[in-house]
Parts: structure tokens; sequence; C-alpha cells
């Protein structure tokens, strides 16, 4: 498209043209309605002063006759840039006058009306046009007087002419001052679509320019860039998950592939097949372990909202895990407390929450048995308490802790703190609660217990 | 008048449970998939019908003749959920497991309501598909699951007073005890695994990091079993736990 195509396309044009014609047509009437005017009011002008001229001579009519009517005709006749006159006879003879011939056969009618005549100017007859008057004087004279138009038609043309330049020129300002306009919104959209181009090659970094100015473009771009700057964290965080979930992954899945090809290779007994198998099946079963949370996880931060959510008691479901996991603390020599009388109602999945609240007994106990301080008597305490409007749904261990420096890190997926990179588990236990909360409206903050790690979710209560 | 045919039908069934034979309808559209769950079930001493799409599903599983159905979500003429509803439309009741891709929280929430029995998401392992199916083929028909007492050898569990004899001595059980033997000895003679025991006595669908069901089990054992020769709570390598009299 060419760059004159492109401005002719953009709305601001569009918008100038359109208000161009509106204004012509305005502009148009008005002047012709001053044309008009003006006109009018010559005319008016030239019939009055025709209309007194007639009446003056009436009077000299009246006081001395004929002779003296002629007599002052021909003087008048004789005077510059005079009027026309003509008297004649009842038989149509000239008897005084400025006017050689009168286009009329015979008589002069009576009345008021445009007469056509030839005026002789630089040795030529030139048609003229005058605006007469005729009245009959007793005894069949005929009086006529007249004033020549030329004067007004000259007048009004000038007139139109001057209306002619002047909506010559308004359209023309008017399509400078369009293209103008067109041109920098055009320039600035154009940056726009630049930079939106280059942001979708790839360059996130790319920002749009906002002038300051705050009009609507700036405000687009705002928000544009408001929301290349989510698309950017997303996408980061997008990278780091699957960075690390290709080490994740791929850790077990080559332990998965080195037990097996060592088995093809040494294996020699069918025990010794069937102990590879049954290892094989054990880190299949982690991996789909770690595929469940991811999935659990993305469908929560994709926020979607659950069937199946409804009033539950977060109290009873603390309960309900605290009862599932005392067995296996009690074996683990830990005391499992839990501090959950009040009834609190919250709008939740037990199933999900169930979950959460399991992952983070489960990890204490299993961070509580590191600790071999005979001063500090290993215990998990769960607790539930109201905080206002919320629900707070706690876990606290005398484990190890997790420094304050690390706490925001561990709730990304996949962390796990290097010193317990070793031991088993997804990394995504923490990153998965989190999601579950923020699925309730919630949240889940860490805390340094003193010793120890204590974990708080907290949701919104109903009442 | 009860037809001769009902009566014969009856009659197999019973020879059928007799041989712990179960005849099972797969639907299944992945060939690989269907192959292993046909092979594995006839190891087992099935018999097995195989249907890859929807309809065809849909037209074996009308004729009502099975123990029980095997069912994927997603397969091609007429979706899974469909098929089911318009089974459970047609009044037939045979035992539905959903086996599928899909495995959160509410979408099995939206198979068990257009009436399937149970959930199973994908991938699974074949002894817990199996036990599964072994459970629910029984469903309803001679397990005493209405019974008031529950009776395997010498230990006894009562309903309705909820007390729990071995050997006419008393054994104090949790109320959780309680339920585990309980579902334990409903279904005494099959496998139950341990996310069946996780579904059914907690009613949580998730997967615990730690066994921690194990624990609740050897608590429950120690209880019923301790001082016994004949342990009734037995392990099943592999798959779960099951309640039988080891002595006969």
């Amino acid at each position: 498209m060419t760059a004159l195509g492109r401005l002719f396309r953009t709305t601001a044009f569009k918008l100038a043209l359109i208000f161009l014609l509106i204004f012509t047509i305005f502009a148009g009437a008005i002047l012709g309605y001053v044309a008009f005017s003006a006109r009018r009011l010559l005319e008016e002008q030239v019939n009055l002063t025709v209309n007194e001229e007639i009446k003056g001579l009436l009077s000299q009519f009246n006081s001395g006759g004929v002779l003296r009517l002629v007599r002052q005709i021909e003087r008048r006749s004789h005077q510059p840039g005079s009027s026309l006159y003509l008297v004649t006879t009842a038989a149509g003879e000239t008897l005084a006058g400025n006017i050689s011939s009168v286009d009329s056969e015979g008589l002069l009618e009576a009345g008021t009306y445009e007469l056509s005549y030839r005026v002789v100017e630089e040795g030529e007859p030139r048609p003229h046009r005058a605006l007469v008057e005729t009245v009959i004087l007793p005894g069949g004279f005929r009086l006529l007087v007249g004033r020549d138009l030329d004067e007004t038609d000259r007048f009004h043309t000038i007139i139109l002419r001057a209306a002619g330049w002047s909506i010559l020129l308004i359209l023309a300002l008017a399509l400078v001052g369009g293209v103008f306009v067109a041109r920098r919104v055009l320039s600035r959209v154009d940056h726009m679509t630049e930079t939106t181009r280059t942001i979708m090659a790839g360059d996130l970094s790319g920002r749009l320019v906002v002038t300051g100015t705050n009009d609507e473009l700036d405000r687009l771009a705002q928000s544009l860039n408001a929301m290349l700057d989510r698309i950017g964290e997303l996408m980061a965080g997008l990278r780091e998950v699957s960075d690390n979930i290709a080490h994740d992954l791929k850790t077990p899945l080559t332990r998965l592939r080195n037990s097996a090809e060592e088995a093809l290779r040494v294996g020699d007994s069918s025990d010794a097949y069937r102990n590879a198998l049954e290892h094989t099946i054990e880190e299949a079963d982690d991996l789909i372990k770690i595929f469940n949370a991811l999935l659990m996880i993305a469908r929560a931060e994709a926020g979607n909202v659950l069937e199946g959510m409804k009033s539950e008691d977060a109290s009873e479901i603390a309960r309900d895990v605290v009862e599932l996991y005392e067995p296996f603390a009690e074996e683990a020599g830990i005391k499992l407390v839990v501090q959950a009388d009040e009834p609190i109602s919250i709008h939740a999945s037990r199933e999900l929450i169930g979950q959460a609240l399991a992952n983070l007994v489960d990890n204490a106990i299993k961070y509580s048995t590191e600790v071999h301080d005979q001063n500090v008597e290993p215990s998990v305490i769960v607790s539930v308490v109201r905080d206002g409007e919320r629900a707070i749904l706690s876990v606290a261990d005398h484990g190890p802790g997790i420094p304050e420096t690390d706490t925001d890190r561990v709730l990304e997926r996949f962390v796990r703190l290097e010193t317990s990179r070793t031991r088993a588990g997804s990394g995504l236990g923490l990153s998965l609660v989190a999601a579950v909360a923020r699925l309730h409206g919630g949240g889940l903050k860490l805390e340094d217990n003193h010793p120890g790690l204590k974990a708080l979710i907290s949701i919104p209560s109903v009442s | 008048m009860v037809s001769a045919t009902a009566f014969l039908l009856d009659l197999a069934h019973k020879r059928s449970r007799h041989f712990n034979t179960m005849k099972i309808l797969i639907i299944e559209d992945d060939a690989a998939a269907s192959t292993y769950l046909d092979k594995a079930f006839r190891e087992q001493g099935h018999v097995v019908d195989v249907a890859s799409d929807g309809l065809d599903g849909y037209a074996l599983a009308s004729e009502g003749q099975y123990d029980a159905i095997i069912v994927d979500r997603m397969i091609p003429r007429m979706d899974g959920l469909s098929l089911i509803h318009g089974l459970r439309e047609q009044k037939i009741d045979t035992p539905i497991l959903i086996l599928s891709a899909l495995g959160q929280v509410d979408d099995r929430v939206k198979g068990l309501r257009a009436g399937a029995d149970d959930y199973l998401p994908k991938p699974y392992s074949f002894s817990e598909l199996l036990a599964r199916v072994e459970i629910l083929s029984r469903r309803g028909r001679s397990v005493p699951a209405e019974d008031t007492v529950y009776r395997v050898s010498d230990l006894e569990l009562n309903r309705l007073t909820r007390r729990v004899i071995r050997s006419d001595v008393e054994i104090d059980l949790q109320p959780r005890e309680f339920r585990l033997l309980e579902y334990l000895m409903r279904h005494a003679g099959q496998v139950v695994t341990r996310t069946m025991l996780l579904e059914n006595v907690w009613d949580y669908h998730f997967d615990p990091q730690t066994n921690v069901i194990d624990v609740h089990v050897s608590r429950l054992r120690a209880k019923i079993d301790k001082g016994f020769d004949n342990p009734l709570i037995q392990t099943v390598r592999g798959a779960g736990y099951t309640v039988r009299d080891s002595a006969r």
C-alpha cells in the first residue's frame, strides 16, 4: 500500500474529510445567503433611486409641462454616469433622452421591468441590462427612467467569486489539517504496530512509548504495556517451570532407563529381572505422581472453579487429616497434635484442602524426624483458628525449618532446597498447597516457628 | 412367573461366581490398551469382550450380560459419559468403571454423576483395576452388604451394635478402625487396594506421599490377629490387602 493510500485509510483522515464536508456545506450556505442578500439590497436601492427620480421629474412636468420636462431630461442626460432617460410622444417619437434606440416596437409599456440595451464602449456595442420604470403622462407622453444594472452585476460577481475562493481556501486548509492530524496519529499508531511486531517476533522486552499526554493512545499504550508485563512474567515462569520439568522428570527417567538397561546387561536370573521390573514400576509411579501434581497446580493456577465445592468445616477437615496421619506419626516417634475445636465454615473442596493439609503434615513429620535434639520434643501441631473473616489452617513443626531468604522460593514449582535435594519428593508439595490455597481465594504463608517451620493456609470463611 | 431363563441365568451367575469368573466388557479405542486389558483379564480366567467405539460398546452393553463394564471416557462415536447415561436410562445397572486420562477431582465427580460406579484415572496398575472390577462385579449380588453381621472364620463384626468379637473375645476398636475392618470384611476374600481403602474409609481420592494406610492396617492387624495362629488380614504383595480365613 502506498503512503498516501495508507493515509487515506486512517480514521483520523476520514474524520477530517467528513468534518470538512460538513463545514464546507455550512460555509457555502452562509456565503450564498450573504450574496443573495447583497444583491437584493442593491436592487432595492436601484428601484428606490429610479422611483425618486420619476417623482422629481413628474413634479417638473406638472409645474412646467412637457417642455420643462424635456429640458430637464436633456440636461440630466448629458451628465456623466447618469441614469437612462427617454421621453416619447404618444406615437413613440423620441423627444429627449440618452437612449438612442429602445428595443420596443412602438409604445413603451407602463411599469417596472428589466430592459436590454446596447452601450457603445470603446467603439464596440455591448449588451447591458437596466432596471427601468415607465410612466404614462397626461397627453400620452411616456417617460422612462432607468439605471444600469451592470454595476450591481459586477458587485454580485465579486461576492460570488470571493465566496468561491473562501470555500476553496477552507477546503485546502482543512485538507492540509486533516493530513497533518492523520499523519501524526498514524505515525504513533505505526510506531505501536512496529513495536508490537518486534514483540511478536520474540523480543518480549519491547515496550510501547508513552508520551505522557495521557490521551487515549497513551492509555492504550499503558494497558498494552501492562499486558506485556504480565505475559512476560508468565513466560518467564513457564520457561523456569519447563527447565525444572526437564530436570526433575529427566532425572527419574534416566534412573528408570539405567536400571532397565542394567538389568538387561547383567541380569542372569528371573529374580534379577523381577527386581528390576518392580523398580521400574516404582519409578514410573513416581513420575505419574509428579505429573498429577503438575496438572493439579496448572489447573488451580488457571483458576478453574472446581465442581463439588461446598460449605465445609475447616476444623473437621483438619481433624480428619490428623486422624489419617496419627498412626504414621506415632510410628515415626512424632507427637501429632490437633487444635481444631471451633467449627469454621469455608467454601471448599474437602478433597483438595485435605490433600494440601496432608502434604504439609507429611512434610512436617518427615522433617521432624531429622532433628535429634533431646531438649525439643518432636511434635507437629495442626491448628485451625478464626482470624476475622478468614480461617487459618496451620501446620507447625520443630524441624530444620526454612531459611527466611528461601521462604518465597520454596513455593515455586519444583524448588527443593539444595540441602534436601537428595530426599525423595517431587518438590511440588508446597507449590501444590499454595495453588490449592489460591484456588480457594486464599494464600499460603511460611513462618519461622523458632525453631522449625510453620505453614499457614488462609482461606476466607463463610458465615 | 419366574422364567426359566432368569433362573438359569441366576444359576449361571452363581456358577461363575463359584469359579470366580467374570464376564467383562471393555470399551476402549486404543488397540494396544484394549489388547493389554483383554490379555490381562483372560490370564485371570475372566471372559472378555472388546468394543472399539461407543456405539459398538453401547450395543453390546445393552444386552446386559456382563458382570462389569470398563469404559474409556474419550472414545469415538458416542463418548463414555453419554454411553453410561444411555445405559442407565435403559435401566441397565451393570457395574461400570470409567478409565480416563482426566483424573482431576471434578472429572471424577462428573463421571460418577453420569452413573458410573467407579473411576480410575490413567495410568493405572492392573492390580488396582482388577481389584476394583472384582469388587464392582459382586456389588449388590451375593455379598451380604446389607447383613447386620459379617463373619470370617472366628471373627465377627456387628454393624448395628458396632461390636467386634474374635473367638468370643470382644475387641475394642476406634471408629475409623471399625470402618476399616467393616470394609475389609464386606469384601472378604477379595483384594482391596490401599487407594480403595483411602477412598472408601476416609473418602479421599488423592495419593498420600507416604503409605499412611499401611500403618492403619498394621494397627488393626495388631488388634485382630495378635495372639491368633491364623492371621485374617493378609497382605497381597503389589496389590493391597484381603481378609480371608487362611486356615481353610
